[in-house]
């Protein structure tokens, strides 16, 4: 803190600059100035004659040129000749579909397992301290190897669930079976699980670009939301105006599933179940790839346990007074908890929740131990290896990443200011 | 006239009813309050039997001397009936040296195991206050002794690099109370940085031609296991945290330039993963440095996991610093202490013993990180040592006892440094609530 001395009557002289605590700041930032200055056309110059000895050029055209090598798990076409820009959005968008999974998953894990370790359950509550102290302190690689080694070390190959009517009328089993009420299956080459699929399509809308059957969904759950917002509101008015409120449960229920549930059902709405192969591979169902699920799993896993302990402290950090206060107006335990506690305990949770959320994200880059095809396999992996060009490949990874995660905190500040205790 | 009773002893106490008092009452309270409370109890009971019925058969068939993952199983079976599993230590038994040193030579394990107990005894007076002041000498000069235990060579080169600091320190006493902190600090980094840079290889290889006091050298390249992880985790705690300070108070700086320039710094560091900076150090550091220059990877890794949990420590301490009162640095400047006095005096204890969780969380993050690097081609012990481990084809059918044992490790660990936190934070508690 700026320290205040007597006014000096004698006119400026240069040892002022670092004597005098006036001009001292200024002296202070001007040499930090140069010396920033200075080490950046160091490191510049540096760069530029090193590209110079190894004969490369920084630019970013090698990015239009053709990729040459296959992604598996690409959610966006793509193929061997497509560019390495193509490579790197399929890269980027496992990355963000890993995150945006992850996150979900981890914030449910984290709030469920936050609420049960402060339970008066005691078996619960020490499961749940012993999930959170385990996950904590133990490093997030060792889980994901934990967890990926073994799903395609010790799984069988789907020739495996083979069952044909021959080894039925033999009554032989099949090498492996199906998990879950045969409705899973852990094979070398992925998980096979059931899939939702629609039987029937809602006829293409000519003019519109977007899939009709798509929109309709949207529209209709758009418009169970809205019906749904509408009683609630008349309820509530009614409530203003009499003091009794009417039950709402019933109606809110039927409109908020009720369309939605006509509508699939038209469309032919059913689960789509691997059934074992009487070939080589499995029918039907959605394979998830080992690395997908291995990662998914342990970044769920050890977030979730470092959201439980946010949200733990969340709710500790409110005072009893609160819920003591909440009694004695008369609110019972679960609308203290919706009503009194809650709201004032996420304006403690959010901002560690964003940092979980961006430390999640940034792990996605640990796909690099299981081979996932993420940002850094694609754009960071293969075609920095590829084109030999480190310099722009990490260059552009890192300011993506950098993008990704200056976008998520400022969306979460957005909704941190929104539920902010507002103060004069 | 009818008899009156009148009890003259006291009778003794009841006790509570059954269902009020002992186990009973405690399960009735805490395991079956409520029906949802009594479901949970279940599911949670049966989920710690499928976990231990699955866990405790395969632990308790153990074998530890084994030459190969088929001789383990054979000997479970032999001694349990065909069909039995058990977990197989033996791989750890018999790589229990990679796992420790990774590649380091066979004879020379006295000297990281020596370091270690040095480092326990520099670490102690540190962690606990109440031990002996003089202890800290040991730990002041730690860095070398560790140095030349590790990497052997002459003795010289980690006294002379020493020196660096100790010719900091004088220039720094010299110029104090004619410059102020600020200058007389950077002055003296200055000082330091021309005795590295010109003199201190001069004086290390005269006295080493003289009295060369040398231990063999081994090199970087061989060290791996649980030994890199201490060193990198080690050196980067201790350089990790002057730093962050440093970069939390430029944060906090009313000087513009130093305030966007740290502000700059932490964002981008914090924004990316760390595996992108490993990838910096092993493919980019090369570009940004002179052409000639030749820089061990490890120390390259080191720089990069130490700027990262500088930046992450900066920002706790920066959370530390805006929880105190305004009225501590108002009362600071009106009792006339200068920016620096008033740092160490009455800011810096307050801040950094509201940020203790923080900071050592930083700490155990970055412990558990340094597993990360094995990413850039360095030997850490849970993927390096355990992908060498089975390559070899007598343990390739092992899968869980590697992860197991070195998950315990950090498990201790870091458990260790959590409750370190608690224990201080406890005892450093002044308050009366």
């Amino acid at each position: 803190m700026a320290t205040t001395s007597d006014v000096p009557n004698a006119s400026f002289r240069l040892s002022m600059l670092i004597y005098d605590t006036r001009y001292r700041a200024i002296t202070i930032q001007v040499v930090v100035l140069i010396l920033f200055g200075l080490a950046l056309a160091w490191l510049l110059n540096n760069t530029a004659q090193n590209l110079a000895v190894k004969g490369k050029q920084f630019d970013y055209t090698f990015l239009g040129s053709r990729a040459g090598y296959d992604i598996t798990q690409a959610l966006i076409p793509y193929t061997n000749d497509s560019s390495h820009f193509r490579a790197l959005l399929v890269g980027l968008i496992n990355t963000l579909v890993l995150a945006l999974i992850g996150c979900i998953l981890a914030t449910f894990v984290g709030v469920t397992a936050g609420v049960l370790r402060l339970s008066k359950n005691w078996v619960v509550a020490r499961l749940m301290t012993v999930y959170v102290e385990i996950f904590r302190n133990i490093p997030l690689l060792l889980w994901i190897l934990f967890i990926f080694v073994p799903l395609t070390e010790l799984t069988q190959p789907p020739s495996a669930f083979k069952l044909t009517e021959a080894m039925i009328a033999a009554g032989e089993e099949p090498v492996a079976t199906m998990k879950l009420d045969h409705t899973v299956a852990f094979t070398n080459r992925g998980t096979y699980m059931p899939f939702p699929v629609l039987e029937h399509s809602v006829p293409a809308i000519p003019g519109v670009p977007v899939n009709a059957t798509f929109l309709v969904i949207v529209l209709v759950l758009a418009g169970s939301f809205y019906a749904n917002a509408r009683i609630v509101m008349a309820a509530r008015s009614v409530q203003e105006a009499t003091g009794v409120r009417p039950t709402t449960w019933w109606k809110s229920l039927l409109v908020l599933f009720g369309p939605i549930a006509v509508l699939l059902a038209a469309l032919g709405f059913h689960l789509n179940y691997p059934v074992p192969p009487t070939g080589f591979n499995f029918k039907g169902g959605f394979v998830v790839p080992h690395p997908f699920l291995a990662l998914l799993v342990a970044l769920t896993l050890y977030t979730g346990a470092f959201i439980a302990e946010i949200v733990r402290a969340g709710i500790l950090a409110i005072s009893r007074g609160q819920t003591e206060a909440a009694y004695a107006l008369g609110l019972r335990p679960n609308r203290t908890m919706n009503l009194v506690i809650l709201p004032q305990a996420l304006r403690v949770i959010i901002p560690p929740l964003i940092s979980q959320y961006l430390n999640l994200t940034k792990n996605t880059s640990l796909g690099i131990a299981v081979s996932y095809m993420d940002l850094r396999g694609t754009l960071g992996g293969v075609t920095l290896n590829q084109t030999g060009r480190e310099l722009e490949c990490m260059l552009l990874m890192m300011g993506i990443y950098l993008t990704i995660s200056l976008i998520i905190s400022t969306l979460m500040n957005f909704y941190n200011n929104s539920v902010r205790l507002k103060e004069r | 006239m009818t008899d009156t009773f009148v009890r003259v002893a006291m009778l003794p106490p009841e006790l509570p009813p059954a269902s009020q008092r002992g186990a009973i009452k405690w399960m009735r309270e805490n395991l079956f309050s409520s029906i949802t409370n009594g479901a949970l109890t279940v599911i949670g009971v049966v989920v710690v039997y499928m976990i231990l019925s699955s866990v405790t058969p395969w632990l308790w068939h153990s074998v530890w001397n084994a030459g190969s993952e088929s001789e383990c199983r054979a000997i479970v079976e032999a001694k349990f009936g065909p069909g039995a599993t058990g977990a197989c230590w033996a791989v750890i038994n018999e790589r229990w040296p990679q796992y420790m040193f990774g590649l380091y030579p066979n004879d020379l394990y006295w000297r990281p195991t020596l370091a270690a107990v040095i480092l326990l005894v520099a670490a102690a007076p540190v962690l606990f206050l109440s031990l002996p002041r003089q202890l800290l000498w040991v730990t002041i000069l730690f860095p070398a002794i560790a140095f030349y235990l590790l990497w052997g060579g002459t003795i010289w080169a980690p006294v002379s690099a020493m020196l660096g600091f100790v010719v900091m320190g004088l220039a720094y006493r010299i110029l104090l109370p004619m410059v102020g902190v600020t200058v007389a600090g950077s002055l003296g980094f200055v000082a330091a940085c021309l005795w590295w840079l010109f003199l201190s290889g001069f004086v290390s290889d005269t006295l080493a031609s003289i009295l060369p006091l040398a231990l063999r050298p081994v090199d970087s390249d061989s060290f791996g296991g649980f030994l890199l992880a201490f060193v990198i985790g080690v050196t980067a705690i201790s350089f990790s945290l002057p730093l962050g300070l440093l970069l939390a108070l430029g944060r906090q700086s009313n000087m513009l330039i130093v305030k966007t320039l740290c502000v700059g710094f932490i964002e981008f560091i914090r924004g990316v993963p760390l595996i992108t900076l490993l990838f910096t150090a092993a493919l980019l550091l090369g570009y940004f440095l002179p052409p000639e220059t030749k820089f061990d990877l490890i120390l390259k890794v080191i720089i990069l996991v130490t700027f990262f949990a500088a930046a992450y420590l900066a920002e706790v301490i920066r959370g530390g610093l805006a929880a105190l009162p305004r009225g501590q640095y108002e009362a600071a400047d009106a009792l006339g202490l200068d920016y620096w006095r008033a740092q160490r005096l009455i800011i810096m204890p307050q801040a950094l013993k509201i940020s203790i969780p923080g900071i050592v969380s930083t700490f155990i993050g970055l412990f558990k990180d340094t597993t990360l690097v094995t990413f850039v081609g360095l030997f850490d012990p849970l993927k390096g040592v355990t992908t060498f481990v089975r390559a070899d084809s007598n343990w390739k059918a092992i899968y869980w006892e590697p992860y197991i044992f070195v998950g315990a490790i950090f498990f201790v660990i870091c458990f260790g440094m959590s409750r370190y936190s608690m224990y201080l934070e406890k005892k450093l508690k002044t308050d009366h609530h």
